[in-house]
């Protein structure tokens, strides 16, 4: 059984494809990371995973048809870290957390014990035990996004969806939340697919690499197999190169200024 | 496993003293709203009277029983329904900002009741549904507003709002100026929101609200999840389109009904929920009863000031609550701004 299996997505937003014919297959407890230029469909795809905007064609997650779930089913299996959290309204950040436990709870049910006692896990797990009674509106990027992610990991799915969870983080922090993902994906099996423009990041984590361009996913497979030079050059428009700087190393993907391709 | 932060515990205890400290100034509220008229009276009165120590013919029981209780229950129901309905509005369009009054839906709400008033409908169930129906048209067209893309200004949609309440005043002008010398007096102290016009036979229908309040309090923990917007709420297993449309249902019938008793009452619903959400926090499971209570405790003082303000008469509540509420809205923009 896949963690995601799906055939022949479609998005169309009035006359505009913004996906065509996707085919993805993701195997549980694996680490899948989508790239591809801006504009390529890469958050609708992930949406549309997710069950947050109508697609054409089949999805299943964990080998049961997405249309089958309720809301609340499918939040116990599959939580979803968007790329810009919003705080208006100012929680802490414990109840922040806490909502993860929503779609396990009854509509008049506290959380008891156990849902205080997994919170507690996800915080420590992402380091933010010590800003528990912080609002979210005070924290810096890197600390609201460990909070999201504390939030995701607190409702216990099985699949964590991320939508460029690094983007305006620094490299410090950027390496902080892949390891805690990765970290995630080992000692709980859950399967990780994430979103990034970072392609030496998708390169050190990502065992499997979806490269998107124009609404289709024209490359997936190992780093070694979807980070090429050709393939990357045609897709983004831009001369790539890609090199490894030790036989062990994860490869790295540079983009060439002086000698545009288009 | 691991002990959990002081943090996460503190809920269950603290809604519970809150909600106790809430209704002990509803109750003095209540008991000061009975002790005062223009008729006199004092605080230690009130207990001979209620407790059947005073025959109840007696002058001051008349007043107590058949003048200032249906008053004070009156304006309990509909400060608790106002500041309740609000807290929803600041939710579903996810602006701290938001509030029927001020955002054109109360306006809405008027111009249905004022057609019905001038055909002559009765309160109830008539004015009632006819003002039902123009709220709901207004806040149809400001979810419209609202809905446009992902990131909506929220500077913009009370721009929006604000225009729909100006369309809404110039159509009640002209319904006005249709109207007959006898009917405009009525009409203008509707306008301005007036607990006076009440007749106490009409009590029971009040009771009207309480399905919309139970809904609301069951809904709360949705409530904290549609605040972070509907994406993030339905992946974290809300179901959105259903639990938004049993809530402007049930808000917008709530408000309705109260407001073709009180007229338009404006600010309530901005004030109460404001104040409580700087004291206390976000958690709508402790906001909502908190702002009934506090809107109930808000609008009987209101009331209480309204009629003891001047000897020879009453001034209309709707404007005591404009008076504290418009500079307190320009202030919380003010620092909203900065």
């Amino acid at each position: 059984m896949k963690a995601v299996a799906a055939r022949g997505l479609g998005i169309t937003y009035g006359n505009r494809q913004i996906l065509r014919q996707v085919d993805l297959g993701v195997e549980q407890g694996s680490f899948l990371v989508i790239i591809g230029p801006n504009g390529t469909g890469k958050t609708s795809l992930l949406k549309a995973l997710a069950g947050l905007i109508p697609a054409t064609g089949e999805i299943e997650i964990l080998g049961r048809p997405l249309s089958g779930y309720s809301r609340r089913e499918l939040a116990r299996q599959l939580a979803m870290v968007p790329q810009h959290p919003t705080g208006d309204f100012p929680f802490t950040v414990a109840e922040t957390v806490l909502m993860g436990r929503s779609p396990h709870l009854g509509l008049l049910e506290s959380e008891g014990e156990h849902d205080l006692g997994l919170a507690q896990q996800a915080m420590e797990f992402t380091d933010v035990v010590h800003l528990a009674g912080r609002h979210l509106d005070e924290l810096s990027g890197g600390e609201r996004q460990r909070v999201i992610i504390a939030r995701a990991i607190c409702q216990e799915p099985r699949l964590i969806l991320l939508d460029e969870p690094t983007a305006s983080l620094d490299p410090a922090h950027q390496v902080r939340i892949m390891d805690l993902l990765e970290r995630l994906r080992r000692k709980q099996g859950v399967t990780v697919i994430m979103v990034s423009h970072d392609l030496n990041l998708a390169a050190m984590y990502g065992e499997q690499l979806a490269l998107m361009h124009d609404g289709r996913i024209n490359a997936l497979g190992t780093p070694e197999a979807v980070l090429t030079e050709p393939g990357l050059t045609a897709c983004y428009g831009c001369r790539m190169e890609v090199f490894r700087t030790g036989p062990a190393d994860p490869l790295r993907v540079f983009p060439v200024p002086e000698a545009k391709v288009c | 496993m691991a002990k959990p932060t002081a943090e996460l515990l503190t809920q269950p205890g603290r809604r519970l003293r809150v909600c106790l400290a809430l209704t002990v100034l509803l109750a003095f509220a209540a008991w000061m709203g009975l002790s005062l008229g223009s008729t006199g009276g004092g605080f230690g009165e009130i207990w001979p009277v209620l407790s059947g120590q005073v025959s109840a013919d007696s002058v001051m029981a008349t007043i107590i029983w058949k003048i200032r209780l249906p008053r004070v229950v009156l304006a309990a129901v509909v400060g608790a329904t106002l500041a309740l309905g609000g807290l929803v509005f600041q939710v579903l369009l996810r602006n701290p900002l938001a509030e029927p009054y001020m955002l054109g839906v109360s306006g809405g709400s008027a111009i249905g009741a004022i057609s019905a008033m001038l055909v002559g409908f009765s309160p109830f169930p008539g004015i009632a549904l006819s003002a039902f129906g123009g709220s709901m048209l207004t806040l149809l067209l400001l979810l419209m507003l609202a809905a446009g893309r992902t990131t909506v200004n929220r500077d913009s949609l009370l721009l929006g709002g604000v225009m729909i309440n100006a369309f809404c005043g110039a159509l009640i002008m002209f319904l006005i100026s249709l109207s007959r010398d006898s009917e405009v007096r009525h009409i203008l102290f509707w306008l301005m929101g007036d607990l006076s016009l009440f007749r106490n036979d009409q009590l029971p229908l009040l009771l009207g609200v309480a399905p919309s309040f139970v809904l609301i309090l069951v809904l709360a923990r949705p409530l904290n999840l549609l605040l972070l917007g509907r994406e993030e709420a339905a992946a974290m297993g809300v179901s959105v389109t259903l639990v938004t449309n049993l809530l402007l249902v049930a808000t917008t019938f709530m408000v309705s009904l109260v407001v073709c008793y009180s007229g338009l009452i404006g600010f309530v619903g901005l004030v109460i929920p404001h104040i409580l959400r700087l004291l206390l926090g976000v958690d709508h499971r402790l906001l909502a009863p908190a702002t009934i209570l506090g809107g109930a405790t808000y609008l009987i003082l209101c009331d209480l000031l309204a009629r003891t303000f001047h000897l020879s008469g009453e001034l209309p509540v709707g404007i005591i609550t404009a008076l504290i509420g418009a500079p307190l809205f320009i202030f919380l923009l003010w620092r909203a701004r900065r």
